[in-house]
Order: C-alpha cells, then structure tokens, then sequence
C-alpha cells in the first residue's frame, strides 16, 4: 500500500511541474487565441538566460530581475512581430508560426549562449522526507509551493485588477470588449509579459531539475495532455490536468507497464485526454464554441 | 571568464582562423592540382545543432586537435597532410545519410578512408550502403553489436567496446567489487535503460550473463527522452537491486541520478554505461552525483602523455578547437582524441601495406582489420592508459573489449577499477556469430572468408 | 465553420477543373515531357542526388499529398503522420518478410491498406471532437503506434535492437536495390498515386470532402454524409502516408526503427502543406521541396560562404534560426501558400503564352 501512495504522490508532484508549463500556454491561448507551441523554447531561453547570467557571479535575485525582463521584452517582440500579422488566420496556421518561432528561439538563443549543459542550483535540499512509511521529495514539495503560490497570484490578478477583468472581457465577447474602450493589443502585451514571467518559473525549476540543456524544450510534450484534459483555457484546468495526467502516468507505468511492458507513459496520458475529449469536447474546464451556420 | 572578452577572444580566433585558410586557399591553388591529391580527405559528421549538441561539441574538439596535432607536428601521416570538412547532422538519420552522400565521393581527388557515422540510428541506416561504397564506418562504443563478425559486415567496425562488452564488463566491476564472479549469485541488477534501439542492445548479454552467474536480472525501461523519472525509480525502490546499471542518453542521465537521490538509492551503487558517463551528464546532478560510477572505454585525465603533447602544440598556441578549455582532458574531449588516434593508425597501417599516399576505404577496411595498437605502438603515441590494445581481425571488428570504471568525485572523474576491467567475450562471442549468421540468412549475404 | 482548412487555394482548384481542351492537351503533353525527364535523370544524376535529394524529396511530396488529402481537402488536421508512416513500413516489412511470393507493389499496396484500416480507427474521434482538439487527439495515435512498434519485438521479426533494415527490394527479378532503382520506384508510386489522387478530388468523394471542410454542421443538414466521408478521407490518407513511410523506410534510408518517424516528422509534413498550399495537388511537391531542398541549400551556401570564417557551431544554430524565421514570414506573406503564388505567376504569364502562340499561329496560316 505505501508503494501505491508513493507511486501516486510522486506522480502528482510531478503532474505539478507539468501544470506550471500548461499555465504558460492557458495564458497565451486565453488573450490571443493560439497554441504557442515556443512556450518550451521560452522556457528553455529563461533558464539558459539565468544560468548564464548566475555563471558571470550576478546575484540570484539580480540575475532573476534581468533575465525577467529580458523574457518579457522577448514575448511582446514575439506578439508584435509575430502574431499581431497573423490575426483572424487559421488556428492551426498560427500554431504552426509558433513552431516555426521555436526554431528562431532555439537558435538564437544558442548563438547567444553556447550549447553546453549547466547546472542550476537553487539551494533546494533534495533529500526525501518520510511520512510514514512514505517518502516525498523535498524539492517537488516546493514546487508544488511554488505552483500553488504562482497559481493564486495568477486568480488575484485576473479576477481583482482591472486588466484581469478587461481581459476576461475580451475572452467572453472580443467585439462588446472593443466598443466599451478596451484597449486589445496593450492587454496582449501584458499577457504576453505574465507567460514570460511564467516560463520563467518553469524554466528555473525544471532546470533545477534536470541541468540547463537543450532537452528542456521537450517539456511541452507533457504539457499537451494536461492542456486538452483541463481545456485550453482554464487556468484550474490546467492545475487539475497536470494532476491527472503525473498521477495516472506514475500508475500506468507501473501497473499497466507489468502488463504491457514499460514506457506507457509515452502515451498513456494521450489516450486518456482523448477519452476525456470524447465525453467533454472541450477539456474538462474548457468552454465549448457556439457553432453557427 | 567574462562573457564579452570570451566573445572577444573567440572572434579574434576565428578571423586568425580564416586569414590562415585564406593564405592556405592561396598557397593551395598557387600549387599544382598534384599537390591536392598528396593531402588525405578525412570527413566529419558532427551534430552541432539540437538535443544532443553538449556532448558532441567536446568530441569533435578532441578529434581535431588530433587531427591538427598529427598535421602540425608529425607533419601528417608519413607526410600526408590530413584535410576535413564538417557537415551537420543533428543527429537525425536523415541528415546523417545526406552529409554521407555528400562526401563519399572524396574532394578533390583524395577518397574518403573512413565515416564516423556518431549516432547509433545513422551508423544503422548505413550499415549497407557503406557496402556497396566501400566505405567502412568506425563506430567507437555504439552501433550494431553483430557488426563485430567482419566476415558478414565487412565495412561496419563497432572498435573497442561494443555495447555487449559494455555490460559484460559493467558485470565484472560488480564481481570486482563483492569479491569475484562467484559472489555474482544471488544479487539483483537492475538495468535502467533509454527505451530505444540502443537501449535495448543489451538486454539479450545480460540474460545470458544472468544465467551463467546466476544473478537477477531486472530491466526497467525510461521512455525517451527522460526527463520524468518517478515510477521508474519507486519500482527501484520497491524492487530494492544490489546494483543498478545505467544506460541513459542525454537528458535521462542526470535526472536519473537526481531521482536516485530523491528515493534514496546509494548513487555509489549506480554504474553509468558508456553514454552516461560524462562530465557533461553528471555536472547538471549537481551535489547528489557525488560518488557515481561510469563505465567507459575512454577514460578522463588531462595527463596522458598525448595530452601533454596537445597542450604544448596545439592548444597553448591557440589552434585548439576546444571552446570551453576546462573540457580538455573530459570524457567526451577524450573519446574524440581516442578515435582520431583510431582513424589515423589504420591508415598508417593501410599505407605500409598499399604506399605512402591517400588511402581510399577499400584500402582503409583492410588497415582497420590489420589494425595492431600494441603496448609499445601506444606508448609511442603517448595513449598509453587512455587507449586500451586494440587487435582486430576480420573476425574480430571490436578488438579491445575492457572499460574502465570512473567515480565523479564532485569536480572530476577518477578512476577506481583495478585497470581496464575485461569483458567476457569468449563467451559472449558464440552468440554473436550465431546473430551474424542470422542477419546474413535473412539478407542473402554471403560471408567473407576470414583465413586471409 | 471549420477553423483548419478555410485557407485553401479555391480558385487554384478551380482553374485545374475548368479548363478548355487545349489547355488540358497542353496539360498533358507537360506533365508527360515531366515525367520522361524525371525518369531520365539517373543518366546525369549522380549517387549524391538520387539517395540524399530526389528521393527523400518525392517521398515527403507523397506523404504531404496524403495528409492533404485529409486536411486540405476534407478538413481534418492530424498530427498523427509519423504514426501512419510507421505502420505502413512495418507492415510492409512484415509482408515482405513472411509472405515473400507476393510482389512488391502488392505488398506495397496491402501494407498501405494496412495503414489506412489502423487511420480509420485513429480518425474515430474526429466525428465527436473539432478542430485544434482534434489535432491534439490525433497525437495519441502518434504516440502509441511509437510505443507499439519499439516495445513487440515481433514487428521487427525479434532482432536485437528492434529495428528494421531493408528487404531486398525486386519488381519481376529485377533487383532494385541500386539509387537508380530505387529513385525510379519511388518515382512510378509517386506518379501513379498522384494520378488517382487527383481524378479522387474530382470526383463525388473530393466533393463530399470539400463540403465537409467549409460546412461541417450545414453539410450534414443537407444531407451529405459528413461521418463516412470523414472516415474515407482518414483512410484514403493514411493509405497513401503509409505507402510513402515503406518508401521512406526503404527506399531511401535501408533502415527504420520505431523513433524514425517521430512527432518531429507529423511536423514537417504540416508544414509542408501549409507553406505548400492547402487543398492543393502541386501545393504538395512545392512544400515538400521548401521542407526537404531549402534546408540543404541553405547548408550548401552557408558552408561555401562562410564556413571556417564562422565557428561551426554557430553557423548551424543560425541556419536554424534562419529557417524558422523564413517558415514565420512565409506563412504571414503567402496564406494560401506556394500553389497560390504559382497559379499567380501562371494567370499573369497566361495571356502572354496566348497572345504568342496565337501570334506562332498566325504566323503559319
């Protein structure tokens, strides 16, 4: 039994690092409408940034302010350059664009700061704590913190300030939104900023957890199911789905690997969101379009 | 150092760089088109770009700084120059085949002697076009363990450590360890393993070993690439293995180690396989590697004796092609010198037998086999300690077959086996002929007599 | 309205439909002159072009042309190609392997098949889920056919590594395992399949396609039968991605392992239909040579230009943000992709190939 729950546990912790990259793309979608599939390469951008900048002896807190900014300055260049053309084009157009931007990300961002693997240390103790019979690790405990942290600022924000309330206006009805005086691009830019801040998040501890290297970027392949289980826009969602798919990963690789032979969680979690997707076509928090004819 | 005076240097070394081709390009095309032929073409795939860059980038600054060593001070091989080219494979197939169409033809009228495919999937997808080119591909530590049965590839040669013998000898250092292969009886070895192709090259050696040691073997596989380890390590935890053997590529590496931290497994019982013992896979661990073991047939040090030579003619003098001067001497700087030292005695070999003048691979294939890297020739060399003796034969593409284990101390490797642990390969061979002759039943080939 | 395929190339497709007859023998005399060069070419073409070029550049224009099939035409976006790939390369291993009598193109057209019944099953979801959602749900079966093919060693006949390498490739005894064979089989199932793929979009199912595409909901109210034409355009896909992934497998690289076709080439294959032109037959070979020929130009000069004046390493980070910035443009210059900047050119080059064949013919009269 305390095998189970460890198991569990442990999937759930990691279901967390998930979540904290789904966050990134539920922004993005929310204000602009696309799947920025370069939230790996930002990620990835974030923590080499910081590394680099940590290497050079800059203070963390220092080193965390510029390589926010920079991040930052990188998503409104993205949104400008980028997406603004590309407005009312086909969402699989723009999904491909921001692949594309992957590339632009990836390259520049290794021109800038060479290839080699670093590591990032945060000063987070990695020894397991015991409840029980059951072990937990120290450093998901805190980025489970951090993403519970990350997540209540984030409802602040959207449900107490003014540009959250504009934005879930524009999200709800983009023409009402207009005409009362809203002011679109400025709040894109601002969302944009906050998925910089967020990839941030992700990429400093991600990087802790496994170096600052070019594998970062493939967190997205995790962050996909967690986004079509909790639905595209839904910042709960996203928490929700993460859960979901660390724990049933951790499970299904152990349970369902006894019997079908190991690395089921390739795509374990994927066919499971596409069941969800079947029952709610829209994620589990997910709106559902209006079709009109 | 200073990110901007780095930036600065490194510039200044190229513009040096490209004044140096541009007076060679000159001098080049000021002499003859005989003189062009005198130079041995030697090309290299290399993945600059992609996941995998970090560890390539070290190797091809150890293979040509051999390279620019044998041509600056030797004067080249017996007076033939050695010239390259890069092109970039990121380590995908595809690409891999195209820079392998691309140079096979040879540049200006000198052939290509060898390909170095590095990457196990490309050395693969070449396996017969290399064949029907003539062409043989050195795979140092990857590529198709039956390759070693040169009577049914001729042109394929897995050198030094296969990774059959990488288990092997991953088994003896445990056996080293407890106190003889007889106390292998009874303990648990878990393999964790990438879940690929080559990941899964040693699953059938060591259930063989397992049966003549009488030890357990368990296999757990990681999906690539890696990056989410739990289950795999709360079954660890759960299964509770004496040792556990780790065979990673990239990412998996460190956070395997990461993870064997956080369910508590003692990282000194986790040996790492050939592709998990670098610098460039502990250091992102952090801390917790501390006293992790590798197993590798290119053993860290900046003080061989080629090492000192380097230092002194190539990268004191700037011409190193290393970027980050603290990876002279790593595991991966290591391995590129190794097959650079590989490359240029087999076609030393080739030119006592055919003259002393560009070798094509035909000429190469028969160096390779003839190959002899004796104690003495390696004390010549000044590899003594990091190369091991090396013989091949046309039954025998592999030749060494022993690693050595290393421990990360924090800061760097040191190694801890008694010397370069052997592998079992009398045993293991029967068994690989038996998949030799397989393969060339499915494929129609005829084997090669080996008796000349 | 579907959000995937609204940009497409109508008046493309139209200009190919409503020709005069002229035209169309002008058409056809073409297409043939085409066909007899590209046949020829292994007299001039040299190993290099054959194995690193032309052949990988005609098997992504029939793995684009499969799933343009399905996206362009019927309006269904997947991402799960390399899937498709796969279970045609390892079914036609299979078939090759255990039932040697049969010929290659049977064993070709079966393990095709067999992708097509395995894309029918994959395209289930699609009569529940809708657009982007679909897409992420096609990455399952992207992902599980992965797992599947690496984890049963019987898909590859139990060798160590379970990875595949070429059988030996005959049509009639004629070995064809030369560059030039295998350039030329290539070329046949290219021109054969584009040939039926073709009078398909056509006819009443490319119809029934179309409709689906522009008007889910509506078409299904008058009466066209959306669920099976979804599910024909997943077959017929999938079929025609499945008999490029064996050429693919064997015809150009000799061996395939389970990562050969991983999400990376879903991924190209998109882009190369959408860079290329959606709902476009030529859109097909212009994608597929952005995707394959650009990339490899751009290594070639990069190299002659630059190379060991720039550090390798940076040279190659630059191709890649090079390309990635090249792929942003073009989708935000050029919507509707090559085809539609091709059917430009040739309406405004027209008039004057009119104008001066009928000058030639006046001339002669």
């Amino acid at each position: 039994m305390s095998f189970f729950i460890e198991t569990l546990v442990g999937g759930l912790l990691a279901g967390v690092m998930y979540s904290l990259v789904a966050i990134g793309f539920v922004l993005v979608f929310k204000a602009s409408g696309v799947f920025n599939f370069a939230q790996g390469s930002m990620v990835l951008c974030a923590a080499l940034t910081f590394v680099t900048l940590r290497d050079k002896e800059i203070p963390f807190w220092l080193a965390a302010v510029i390589t926010l900014a920079i991040m930052v300055a990188i998503a409104i260049l993205i949104e400008r350059v980028v997406l603004r053309p590309l407005v009312n084009r086909p969402q699989i157009t723009l999904f491909m664009a921001t692949l594309g931007l992957s590339f632009v990300i990836e390259g520049l961002a290794q021109i800038a700061m060479g290839a080699s693997v670093h590591e990032l240390d945060l000063g987070i103790i990695d020894t397991p704590v015991k409840f029980g019979d059951v072990q937990v690790s120290q450093f998901d405990l805190v980025a489970a913190g951090t993403a519970a942290v990350l997540v209540a600022a984030l409802s602040i924000f959207f449900s107490r300030t003014r540009t959250g309330i504009a934005l879930r206006a524009i999200a709800d009805d983009p023409q009402a939104a207009l005409s009362i005086g809203i002011r679109l691009q400025s709040l894109w830019q601002i969302v944009w900023g906050v998925a910089g801040f967020v990839s941030l998040v992700a990429g400093l501890l991600w990087g802790a957890r496994q170096g600052v290297q070019f594998a970062l970027t493939l967190v997205v392949l995790k962050a996909l199911p967690v986004l079509i289980i909790g639905g595209f826009t839904s910042i709960a969602g996203a928490i929700v789905g993460g859960l979901i798919v660390g724990a049933s990963d951790s499970l299904a690789e152990i349970y369902l690997g006894n019997l079908l032979g190991g690395s089921v969680s390739t795509w374990f979690s994927y066919v499971l969101a596409v069941a969800f997707l079947l029952v709610r076509p829209a994620g589990l928090f997910g709106e559902a379009p209006i079709e009109r004819i | 150092m200073d990110m901007f005076e780095w930036k600065r240097k490194s510039r200044m070394r190229t513009i040096g760089r490209a004044l140096g081709l541009a007076t060679m390009a000159t001098v080049a095309s000021g002499a003859a088109h005989a003189e062009d032929a005198k130079t041995q073409y030697f090309p290299l795939a290399t993945f600059r770009v992609g996941a995998y860059a970090s560890s390539g980038i070290p190797v091809w600054a150890g293979e040509i700084d051999y390279f620019r060593y044998i041509n600056e001070v030797e004067g080249g091989i017996n007076g033939i120059k050695l010239v390259w080219d890069e092109c970039e494979t990121n380590w995908e197939v595809e690409k891999g085949v195209e820079c392998y169409e691309r140079v096979k033809a040879g540049k200006n009228g000198s052939p290509v002697p060898i390909f170095l495919p590095h990457g196990d999937p490309i050395s693969k997808a070449l396996t017969e076009k290399s064949v029907a080119d003539k062409i043989p591909l050195v795979t140092i530590a990857y590529g198709r363990t039956e390759a070693i049965d040169g009577r049914v590839f001729p042109y394929s040669f897995p050198v030094v450590f296969s990774f059959w013998s990488e288990a092997s000898s991953a088994v003896n250092f445990i056996a080293e360890k407890v106190g003889g292969k007889d106390k292998l009886k009874g303990l648990k070895i878990a393999t964790v393993y990438h879940d690929s192709p080559y990941g899964k090259e040693t699953q059938v050696p060591l259930a063989h070993l397992a049966k003549t040691y009488g030890f357990e073997d368990i296999q757990i596989p990681v999906p690539h690439p890696g990056n989410e380890q739990s289950a795999q390590w709360a079954k660890i935890r759960q299964l509770k293995p004496d040792w556990v053997f780790l065979r990673g590529w990239g990412v998996m590496t460190p956070v395997a180690i990461k993870t064997a931290a956080k369910v508590g497994f003692p990282v000194d019982h986790i040996i790492g396989g050939i592709w998990s013992g670098s610098e460039e896979d502990v250091r992102p661990a952090g801390a917790v590697a501390k006293g992790y073991l590798a197993i590798t047939p290119f053993p860290a040090g900046a003080d061989f004796e080629i090492h000192k030579k380097l230092k002194a003619h190539i990268l004191d003098k700037g011409l190193s092609d290393l970027k980050d001067p603290k990876s002279f001497g790593s595991v991966y700087y290591n391995s590129g010198v190794d097959e650079a030292i590989i490359a240029v005695e087999a076609i030393r070999t080739a030119q006592a037998h055919f003259g002393v003048r560009p070798i094509n691979g035909e000429e190469a294939q028969w160096g390779l086999e003839h190959l002899d890297l004796s104690e003495k020739r390696l004390a010549e060399i000044g590899a003594t300690g990091l190369q091991q003796p090396l013989k091949l034969s046309i039954k025998d593409h592999e030749g060494g077959g022993a690693g050595k284990v290393l421990q990360w101390d924090g800061e760097k490797w040191n190694v801890v086996s008694n010397g370069w642990v052997k592998s079992d390969r009398d045993l293991l061979l029967p068994l690989i002929y038996e998949r030799a002759a397989a393969y060339a039943k499915e494929k129609g080939i005829t084997p090669r007599d080996a008796t000349n | 309205m579907s959000t995937i395929g609204s940009d497409t190339v109508e008046q493309f497709v139209a200009a190919d439909t409503g020709g005069r007859s002229t035209t169309i023998w002008w058409r056809a005399g073409a297409v043939t002159a085409l066909l007899a060069l590209l046949a020829a070419l292994p007299l001039v073409a040299s190993d290099y072009w054959l194995n690193a070029v032309l052949i990988p550049f005609l098997i992504m224009s029939l793995t684009a042309l499969g799933l343009n099939l399905l996206m362009g035409y019927a309006g269904q976006a997947s991402l799960g190609t390399g899937g498709f790939m796969l279970v045609g390369t390892y079914a036609t291993y299979n078939l090759l392997l255990r039932l040697p009598e049969l010929p290659l193109p049977v064993s070709l057209l079966l393990g095709g098949i067999i992708s097509g019944l395995v894309g029918v099953i994959a395209g289930l979801p699609s009569l529940r889920i809708k657009g982007f959602y679909l897409v992420a749900s096609t990455l399952a079966t992207q992902f599980l056919l992965e797992w599947l093919f690496n984890q049963y060693g019987w898909f590859s006949n139990y060798s160590t590594s379970s990875s595949i390498s070429a059988p030996r490739l005959a049509i009639l005894g004629r070995d064809l395992s030369s560059p030039a064979g295998r350039y030329l089989l290539t070329l046949a199932t290219v021109a054969v399949v584009t040939a039926i793929a073709v009078r398909l979009v056509r006819s009443q199912t490319g119809r029934t396609w179309m409709a689906i595409r522009d008007m889910d909901t509506a078409a299904a109210v008058i009466g066209i039968p959306v669920a099976s034409g979804k599910l024909k355009a997943f077959f017929v896909s999938s079929l025609v991605i499945g008999i490029a992934g064996a050429l693919w497998g064997f015809a150009y690289l000799g061996t395939v392992d389970a990562r050969s076709f991983n999400l990376d080439r879903s991924f190209q294959v998109m882009f190369a239909i959408i860079i290329g032109g959606m709902g476009s037959i030529v859109g097909n070979y212009l994608g597929a040579a952005f995707m394959i020929l650009l990339p490899i130009l751009l290594d070639h000069v990069g190299t002659r230009l630059l190379g060991g004046a720039i550090d390798a390493g940076q040279l190659e980070n630059f191709q890649r943000a090079f390309f990635g910035a090249l792929i942003i443009w073009f989708l935000i210059k050029e919507p509707r992709g090559l085809a539609a900047l091709l059917s430009q050119a040739a309406a405004r080059l027209a008039p004057l190939i009119e104008r001066r064949s009928r000058h030639l013919r006046g001339g002669r009269a």
